[in-house]
């Protein structure tokens, strides 16, 4: 490989992609070349670097300089001053909320002196947005497969579960179950034949974390499958991509042409005898297939629809068959594991949920994007710190936690760390790490109507609390903003709201209602104002607005 | 029911994807998926054929094609265009969005142009949350909408 004095960056996510950085990143080769630099300087396609709402998004190395929002015209600029004379173009600088979004003063904190990546710390995305993902080289040469070959040569199957045990990973895929717990179910089951399943399938709203790890590091994916497959005795892994996601798609499906190629996957892997392949399934449009045993069905050639647990997958999932359903974020945690060790990986994190999480940060937010920090983050932290407050000069309302099947937290929560334990007894979720931030513009009946319009779409149909319990939310929800909703219907939502989370069949009726709990529990005044014919923010036209309450 | 040899059918085409899967079980979603390919939807005769071919119930097939949200049993325009009405788009102001196609296009969610070009459809988050609002357009994907951005856009097809 040559050696380069400069690696110039160009994010290759989706987000991205959409915002013309392809052509800012033709742009810069051929002003390279223009200025004869192509032998000291290379341009790089990568993935996510994190600011997705701010593309395209360069970065040049070594410096570690950060470009946001370029424009076509901006590129001469760049080379000309950073590349050919050596001094950073400031005003093109990325910077929190560059949009000029004017900043709220957070309650507490300062902003100076932190600096969006500063706060990270990357384990999942050690890669993402510093190797080009279609090269299984740069992800070899930046300790790849190295994992992989550590626990085939090194260690036995029993060890690796050990290991992983005793990091105490838990599945980032929303119900945080401890991953070596589940993988020794399967390790423990006799069967002709086992799987590896990736859950690719992100549908959560607010979620997009898998996909930019599938576009920007696959090969991370890959290598924690087959892990996976030696330490439970699988030798058939699927991943299982949500149809929609094209690119992902593509870039898995060369990383595993690559790996084959490379002997890294296949027959007698670095001479150990084991066997590993790999191959990529795609869903059709429905969330409920994200949910493990809806997604098996689907596998299977059938409708999404959710089995009766147990047994568990673990122990007959797949035709039957012992399977490990594992998430995307999972699975990229398990090489960086294996390689430095299950008390490095409890060193960071809390106590009882160690290791870092993806968050998506979204909604009334200055940075939207994709950040990796340490368990046990504070919102605040991730809110007026990372996420550089909320935009327009307007108060925080709230934050739905875990997507739209997580729980809403009011200001007062602010302080609470971000993990699945806390936030599990706040009454809301962890869950698959989307955080969505409201201002206190939108109206708590609105948007919990736009919660239960999502679960009444996407409710399977199997069981009834969920079939009929959704709509029937929805209805008095909406009866709500028209203002023609009762005391009585209140206690009705609540009783039906509980009924679904006991009795609902799988954890989208169980889950459905607990956006709706929370916000009845820390915003009955708004909900009782609607009651009384009075919207406060005046976004359900059909009621009074009481000017003062704003 | 209707003849099986219709001769609208496109049947080598369809000959050719059901043997591709003769050897995989549980691969009715590619089969689907692909013979949707050939002409933009699943018409009755298609999922009979398949039905047959695959050896099962014709009423499983359909229950199959008419559970994900991607496979079409009914003609539908040639765009098919998916805008995304989940919270984070729902909160970066996808009702404008949605009320700009559909006075360009004067028709509703779920509804086609009378020239067979577009279709217009709800769709639940697509994972382009970080530029929100987002939408896909077929298989291309848009974000960070406004009214006159769709328009653009809309036009440009
Ligand atoms: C309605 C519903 C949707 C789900 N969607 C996803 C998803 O998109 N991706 C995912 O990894 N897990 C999803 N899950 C969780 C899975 O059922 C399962 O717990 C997970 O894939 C296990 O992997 P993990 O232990 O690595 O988290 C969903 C669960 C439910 C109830
Ligand atoms: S809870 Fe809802 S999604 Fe789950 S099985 Fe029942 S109807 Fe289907
Ligand atoms: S996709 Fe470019 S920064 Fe996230
Ligand atoms: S919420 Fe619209 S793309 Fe995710």
């Amino acid at each position: 490989m040559a050696i380069y004095r400069s690696h110039v960056l160009v994010c290759g996510g989706t987000p991205c992609l959409l915002k013309g950085a392809r052509t800012i990143r033709d742009l810069f080769q051929q002003e390279i070349d223009r200025y004869q630099m192509t032998d000291e300087i290379r341009v790089v396609e990568t993935g996510c670097l994190g600011p997705c709402d701010e593309g395209p998004v360069v970065i040049i190395y070594p410096e570690g300089v950060m470009y946001s929002r370029l424009q076509p015209a901006d590129v001469p600029k760049i080379v000309e001053n950073h590349l050919y004379k050596g001094r950073v173009v400031e005003e093109l600088i990325y910077k929190e909320g560059k949009a000029g979004r004017e900043q709220s003063g957070p309650p507490g904190v300062t902003l100076e002196g932190e600096k969006y990546l500063d706060r990270q710390k990357r384990v999942v995305l050690r890669n993402c947005g510093r190797i080009n993902p279609d090269s299984i080289e740069e992800y070899i040469a930046n300790h790849g497969y190295k994992a992989l070959g550590k626990a085939l040569t090194e260690l036995r199957p029993e060890e690796v579960v050990q290991m992983v045990i005793d990091s105490k990973l838990q599945g980032r895929g929303g119900a945080g179950f401890p991953t070596g717990l589940k993988w020794s179910f399967t390790a423990k089951t006799q069967a002709d034949r086992k799987y590896i399943v990736c859950n690719a399938d992100e549908g959560e709203p607010g979620t997009f974390k898998d996909r930019l790890i599938m576009e920007g590091d696959p090969h991370s994916i890959i290598e924690g499958m087959a892990i996976a497959g030696y330490a439970v005795g699988a030798e058939e892994g699927i991943i299982y991509i949500r149809g929609e996601y094209q690119l992902s798609i593509e870039r898995m499906a060369r990383a595993i042409r690559q790996a084959n190629q490379y002997g890294l996957l296949g027959k007698d892997i670095f001479g150990s005898g084991f066997n590993f392949q790999i191959q990529i399934r795609s869903g059709a449009g429905a969330y409920i297939c994200g949910e493990e045993t809806a997604l098996l069905e689907s596998l299977e050639g059938n409708r999404g629809e959710p089995r009766v647990k147990p047994p568990y997958p673990g122990v007959a999932g797949l035709w039957g068959k012992p399977t490990v359903v594992n998430n995307v974020e999972t699975l990229a945690n398990i090489a960086p594991i294996i390689l430095n060790g299950p008390a490095w990986f409890r060193s960071i994190g809390t106590e009882s949920c160690p290791g870092t999480k993806v968050f998506t940060m979204l909604g009334d937010i200055n940075n939207q994007g994709l950040i990796e920090v340490p368990m046990g983050i504070t919102l605040r932290e991730i809110v007026y710190e990372i996420g550089g407050g909320i935009p327009g000069g307007k108060g925080f309302k709230m934050a739905q936690t875990g997507g739209t099947s997580g729980g809403c937290l009011p200001m007062e929560y602010l302080d609470l760390p971000m993990d699945y334990d806390t936030l599990a007894k706040a009454g809301s979720a962890l869950g698959s790490g989307a955080m969505l931030i409201i201002d206190d513009t939108h109206c708590i009946v609105d948007v919990l109507k736009n919660f239960m319009r999502f679960f009444c779409h996407e409710s399977c149909g199997k069981c009834t609390p969920c079939r009929e319990g959704n709509p029937r939310l929805y209805e008095i929800l909406t009866a709500l903003s028209a203002g023609t909703a009762t005391q009585a219907q209140i206690q009705l939502m609540k009783d039906l709201a509980r009924t679904m989370q006991l009795t609902a069949l799988c954890g989208l009726g169980q889950s459905a209602p607990n956006s709706l709990m929370t916000c009845l529990r820390f915003y009955a005044d708004e909900i009782a104002e609607h009651l009384n014919g009075e919207c406060p923010t005046g976004v359900c036209k059909s009621l009074a607005t009481k000017s003062e309450a704003v | 029911m209707l003849a099986k040899t219709d001769c609208s059918l496109p049947t080598p085409k369809l000959s050719a994807i059901l043997d591709k899967y003769k050897k995989s079980p549980g691969s009715l979603l590619e089969i689907l998926r692909e013979a949707q390919a050939i002409n933009g939807y699943l018409s009755r005769e298609i999922l009979q054929l398949i039905a047959e071919e695959v050896g099962v119930p014709e009423s499983k097939v359909y229950g199959v094609a008419t559970f994900y949200s991607l496979f079409k049993t009914a003609p539908t325009g040639r765009y098919i265009i998916r805008i995304c009405e989940s919270a984070p788009c729902h909160i970066r102001g996808a009702q404008d969005v949605l009320a700009a196609i559909e006075k360009t296009l004067a028709i509703k969610p779920g509804e086609t142009t009378p020239d067979g070009k577009f279709t217009l459809e709800f769709t639940s988050c697509l994972g382009l949350c970080g530029v929100a609002p987002a939408m896909m357009i077929n298989d291309q994907v848009f974000g960070n909408l406004t009214g006159d951005r769709v328009r653009e856009i809309i036009n440009s097809f």
